[in-house]
């Protein structure tokens, strides 16, 4: 009787054998929920939050971007990582609330409004912006004021599309941007934390810069709502509070936008928020930072890039400009 | 049950190992869950923030062991005591180390600099400080040779760690206004010294009511 190996490397299992990659990955996922499990009725609570957290949303394509600077070869953060550590206050405190409680988030229909100064102000359908201009996948850095960072592929376009479109006026010198604050579906929306809505803005050149991207997804996938589904900003030189999420209103200006957490503590959250290692949070250095993921426990912490290393795309934007004053 | 009845329990012989070990396990639950991936994106501010928490838990259980044996009558707690306050400075032993390995790579320099930059730090630094010569003067020979008035003096320290714990926790969630557990372990922290300060002052006057007999002691605890 002749009995195979499979041992001789030339004997190989039918391709239908051949468990998918997805396929074994969720049972790994599973076993270690079931290990868990064991522990009782409280961990399965915890399962049925981790599995809401881990559907995966529908697919986003988009093409390489050609805009300079904008596909960093760093290695990107594990999505589970991306999508469990988030800051999003209107859905909790603690940065592994977005993840469990942002699935209250209606995100269809969705408009976005356009107005202030500008000659073609209106409301403008998700669907609509979406289709303005063609996707860019943008692989960037994002450096939290928090002092840790991840490497996202977002899918999205440069915001300034969509200015040129709308034709802001000569005197908007501002844009501001005005996130979600829905009461109904968002539970800390009626904290004390911050004034709402969330509202954060950039000067018009900053803007106007290729780098600063509108996004509708990562990971080749629409947005997950703990990130601020449907739409939101991205500027990567500067700390993540500045890139808005859930986007309802685009405004220009002719003065400075009173942003959220300038409002809040002004001391310590300038309107500009550059990613700067040389100018420190009063309360912890930004010289450093730790990146999620990558940097173990023991290892230590990576040293943090001017404009988190998109000076040579964004540095002459701030030319003269004494930083430390205008942090 | 009644209190005689938990008195005797409490005096019994497996009460202090019980509660050494219960004690130990978030520490012991940390070391398990970094080993095995479970503390989230980013394990080093997790187990920063945990040993932390777990310091302030730890000072809200010693502080309340003098007031819970007096108002419940249950004398055989102060024989806890002792270990809850070694488990303070245990716990906020493990809150600095993380701190100066994860988030400082346990540069000396580094750290000094920070402390000496950040007001925040040097609060938490100064409490932890403070508590050093308690946990050295835990043992009983230690208050033999210090004599038990001086020994007292000298641990009603941990009310000044009290409030400087407060103010780091405070300080640390300023910035991002978020201040519910900041006001939980203020109140509870403030409930305990607030009881002491109360049993303090009606002491005093008791005694100046009763001139003529033998001072008592306030027996601040």
């Amino acid at each position: 009787m002749l009995i195979k190996t499979r041992d001789d490397g030339f004997v190989h299992p039918r391709s239908s054998e051949i468990t998918p990659e997805g396929v074994y990955r969720q049972r790994r996922d599973l076993m270690r929920l079931m290990a868990g499990g064991a522990a009782g009725a409280l961990l399965a609570s915890w399962a049925a939050r981790d599995a809401r957290a881990q559907m995966r949303p529908v697919k986003l394509p988009a093409q390489k971007s050609p805009v300079a600077g904008a596909v960093t070869l760093e290695k990107p953060t594990d999505y589970k990582d991306a999508t469990s550590y988030n800051n999003f206050y209107e859905f909790g405190l603690d940065k592994s609330d977005p993840a469990r409680n942002a699935h209250t988030l209606q995100t269809t229909p969705w408009t976005v409004a356009v107005e202030g100064l500008v000659k073609k102000p209106g409301r403008y359908a998700l669907e609509d912006l979406l289709r303005r201009s063609a996707l860019e996948e943008r692989i960037y850095r994002l450096r939290c004021v928090e002092g840790w960072s991840m490497v996202i592929p977002w899918a999205g376009y440069s915001l300034a599309e969509l200015i040129r479109k709308v034709e802001p006026l000569g005197s908007a010198r501002y844009v501001e941007f005005v996130t979600l604050a829905d009461r109904q579906t968002m539970p800390y929306v009626s904290s004390s934390v911050l004034n709402w809505p969330y509202v954060e803005g950039l000067r018009m050149d900053e803007a106007m810069h290729p780098l600063t991207l509108l996004a509708f997804g990562m990971y080749g996938e629409v947005l997950p709502k703990q990130n601020g589904a449907p739409v939101r900003l991205v500027a990567p030189w500067k700390y993540g509070f500045k890139s808005g999420k859930s986007l309802v209103k685009i405004r220009f200006t002719e003065t400075q936008p009173a942003t959220a957490w300038n409002v809040a503590a002004p001391q310590e959250y300038g309107f500009y928020s550059n990613v700067n290692p040389n100018v420190d949070h009063p309360r912890w250095s930004q010289a450093t930072e730790r990146r999620i993921g990558e940097d173990g426990l023991f290892s230590r912490r990576r040293k943090t890039l001017m404009f988190n290393g998109y000076e040579a795309q964004v540095g002459q934007l701030y030319a003269g400009m004494d930083l430390k004053k205008y942090y | 049950m009644d209190s005689t009845r938990i008195h005797r329990v409490l005096l019994g012989p497996a009460v202090k190992p019980a509660l050494w070990v219960g004690c130990l396990l978030p520490a012991l639950w940390l070391v398990y869950a970094a080993a095995s991936s479970r503390l989230g994106a980013n394990p080093a501010e997790a187990l920063i923030r945990s040993t932390g928490d777990w310091t302030l838990r730890m000072l809200c259980a010693v502080l309340s062991v003098t007031p819970l044996s007096r108002l419940l009558g249950l004398p055989a707690l102060v024989r806890l005591r002792r270990m809850l306050g070694l488990y303070v400075y245990f716990y906020a032993a493990l809150h600095l180390l993380c701190y100066a390995g994860f988030d400082m790579g346990l540069d000396l320099g580094d750290i000094t600099r920070d402390i000496a930059k950040r007001p925040f730090i040097l609060v938490g630094f100064s409490a932890f400080l403070l508590l050093t010569p308690l946990a050295l003067t835990s043992w009983n020979g230690a208050i033999r040779w210090l004599g038990g008035k001086r020994w007292q003096a000298l641990h009603r320290l941990v009310y000044v760690v009290a409030g400087l714990a407060v103010l780091h926790f405070f300080w640390m969630r300023a910035g991002k206004h978020n201040f519910a557990e900041v006001q939980v372990y203020a109140s509870v922290l403030g409930a305990l010294l607030g009881w002491r300060l109360w049993r303090a002052v009606s002491g005093r006057q008791r005694n100046r009511t009763a001139v003529g007999r033998q001072g008592r002691d306030p027996g601040l605890g």
